[in-house]
């Protein structure tokens, strides 16, 4: 494994939560275990696959476009002792194979690592059949399946080696295209299901996860320059979900704000809230999401803003909603 | 060889009676009587002469594995199971029964042979797809069987397997299809028809043999003829639904059906 270096961290978000996931990561873990293998449909160059292919011809398979039958033969696969790496557009691979994903890794729980890539909107111009905003709310719904997105391309590295070490089912939720921003610069502790605090402050906690985790930071920085002081907690871990820590930020603040690149039905928001209704508390919670919509196709920026999930409209709505408290 | 094609008809027979008295106790839950019985042979054969297991070591790497993609054929492979000895008799009477291990549809057990949690059809195929591409890339010898149904290849999971299978060159693997002629709604040709199964396959890439489903010989011959080298084995099994019981013969109504004691009793004379 590398180090979490300035260096390192500045390359890797060039190359992308995708690039650095299979381009960098997969290759080094499979040179260490003899049992990693990687599927794709069709998106290996694009995946940033090449290495590993070249590397490990043996322990690679393209199944054409066929996520079904990818699905299935990564099962197969898994049954027989190995840990599989599965990979293509995240739309395609949590809804076109999901019956196999339901069969084959909830219910029989084989060790295979759905990482569906480009989700939320950054395929931009592609439009909605290439969005993917609803693949949180449906793996989490499925009785034993583990579902992470990480924050920035260091954290999709650190993630990689945890889920080859992790023999779980898991939802590997791949957001951001290529230069994607960092929050990362040096080492720091990554644990499956536990969250990461990256700021922290007294009146309000913000949630996020994938690219909003970095949204959420710049708008703290706004919010601070307004008074109000914000804690920014990095749920990669969408399940299990750090239930522990929502329980402390629903009793300590008076609002709990989560922001997400999915719809605000079913994903990190709503495993908040059914947590934050477990015990009683005075927080309100704001929804920041996709709100439960298709859109027309627009460049990923343009589908952000349009969102309200760009930092200085995150700290707006944020103080709007203080006021109205 | 005579001898062995006796063992498999007895053993076929077994399994029918048992298959009765199973549907039979499940009561007015019903059971899938019609595809389970037109496999009987199938099985029969797979488990008596064809599949190298070792009871004592359920988890053997070198076991051929064996996937029931048509998975509602529980009558059949919970019978060749408990034929086997996998399944003990006791285990066997709780089919169906609130809690069991023998459910309606086969749940993943090697402890009781089955590999595959199965029930939706097109699922079991691809898995069986993996199993054999990981047998050959690490050099294991043994070989992977998928029964399908031919309802089933209506799916379309199933044609991806089909045509992927020749691509990765699996001659280690062989789907059997049991071809019975009836899905839910009514006879194949009917609801969905598949044309020529053997050619389309043949086109894949396929080494396809026909044979006849209930005949243990020409199964048996099947199983055992010389591979292809690189091409995956496919065996198209001419069979009938309801196999052996006259008013479950070819008639759609039994694909899943409750058994009152008068028609139990008329069955179990019929196969005696």
């Amino acid at each position: 494994m590398q180090n979490i270096s300035k260096i390192n961290c500045k390359i890797w978000s060039r190359l992308g939560q995708r690039g650095t996931f299979f381009g960098v990561a997969l290759p080094e873990i499979a040179a260490e275990n003899a049992l990693v293998w990687v599927l794709t449909a069709d998106l290996a160059d694009l995946s940033g696959l090449a290495r590993f292919q070249n590397a490990f011809p043996e322990r690679f398979v393209n199944v054409g476009i066929a996520e079904q039958n990818m699905l299935g033969i990564a099962a197969g696969l898994a049954k027989e002792g190995n840990t599989v790496f599965a990979t293509t557009y995240a739309t395609f691979i949590a809804m076109r194979s999901f019956e196999q994903i339901r069969h084959n890794l909830g219910y029989q729980q084989v060790n295979v690592k759905v990482v569906g890539s480009a989700a939320g909107m950054v395929m931009g111009m592609s439009g909605n059949t290439h969005y993917a905003f609803e693949d949180l709310a449906i793996m989490r719904a499925i009785p034993g399946m583990t579902v992470v997105s990480p924050a920035d391309a260091t954290e999709a590295y650190k993630l990689a080696w945890a889920a080859a070490a992790d023999p779980r089912p898991m939802y590997i939720r791949l957001t951001g295209g290529l230069n994607c921003a960092s929050v990362y610069d040096s080492e720091y502790e990554f644990v499956i299901g536990k969250a990461v605090t990256m700021r922290e402050g007294k009146d309000l906690a913000i949630i996020a996860s994938g690219t909003m985790v970095r949204e959420a930071i710049m708008a703290a920085e706004i919010l601070e320059t307004r008074g109000v002081s914000a804690e920014v907690i990095n749920m990669h871990t969408i399940k299990p979900i750090d239930a522990e820590t929502i329980i402390r930020v629903a009793s300590e603040k008076k609002l709990i704000v989560t922001v997400e690149e999915h719809n605000t039905l079913g994903g990190l928001g709503s495993a908040v809230a059914e947590v934050k209704s477990t015990v009683s508390s005075e927080a309100a919670q704001l929804f920041i999401g996709v709100p439960d919509t298709f859109t027309k196709a627009a460049t990923y920026e343009y589908l952000l803003e349009r969102f309200g999930l760009k930092a200085e409209m995150i700290a707006e709505k944020i103080l709007m909603k203080i006021e109205s408290l | 060889m005579e001898s062995l094609y006796d063992d498999m008809r007895r053993m076929a027979k077994r399994m029918r009676l048992n298959a009765l008295k199973m549907a039979f106790h499940a009561g007015a839950n019903g059971a899938h009587l019609g595809g389970g019985l037109s496999c009987m042979e199938i099985f029969a054969v797979l488990y008596r002469g064809v599949l190298k297991y070792d009871l004592s070591r359920p988890e053997w790497p070198e076991r051929d594995r064996f996937l029931v993609s048509k998975a509602h054929c529980v009558l059949a492979y919970y019978t060749a199971l408990h034929e086997a000895g996998f399944i003990t008799r006791e285990a066997l009477d709780s089919f169906e029964q609130n809690g069991t291990e023998l459910a309606g549809h086969p749940v993943s057990s090697l402890k009781n042979g089955i590999e595959y949690s199965g029930g939706s059809l097109g699922m079991a195929f691809s898995v069986g797809l993996g199993m054999a591409i990981d047998a050959k890339r690490k050099g294991r010898g043994n070989k992977v069987y998928v029964l399908l149904g031919d309802g089933e290849c209506d799916e379309g999971s199933n044609w991806e397997a089909f045509l992927s299978a020749p691509h990765f060159k699996l001659d280690n693997l062989t789907a059997i299809i049991d071809w019975n002629h009836l899905q839910y709604d009514g006879n194949t040709t009917t609801v969905m028809d598949l044309g020529s199964l053997h050619k389309k396959l043949e086109v894949f890439g396929w080494n396809v043999i026909s044979v006849d489903g209930h005949d243990v010989q020409e199964l048996y011959g099947a199983f055992t003829r010389k591979p292809i080298s690189g091409a995956p084995c496919a065996i198209i099994a001419d069979t009938i639904k309801g196999k052996g019981v006259s008013f479950m013969e070819s008639a759609k109504e039994w694909h899943h059906g409750v058994l009152t004691e008068k028609l139990y009793h008329q069955a179990l004379e019929e196969i005696s």
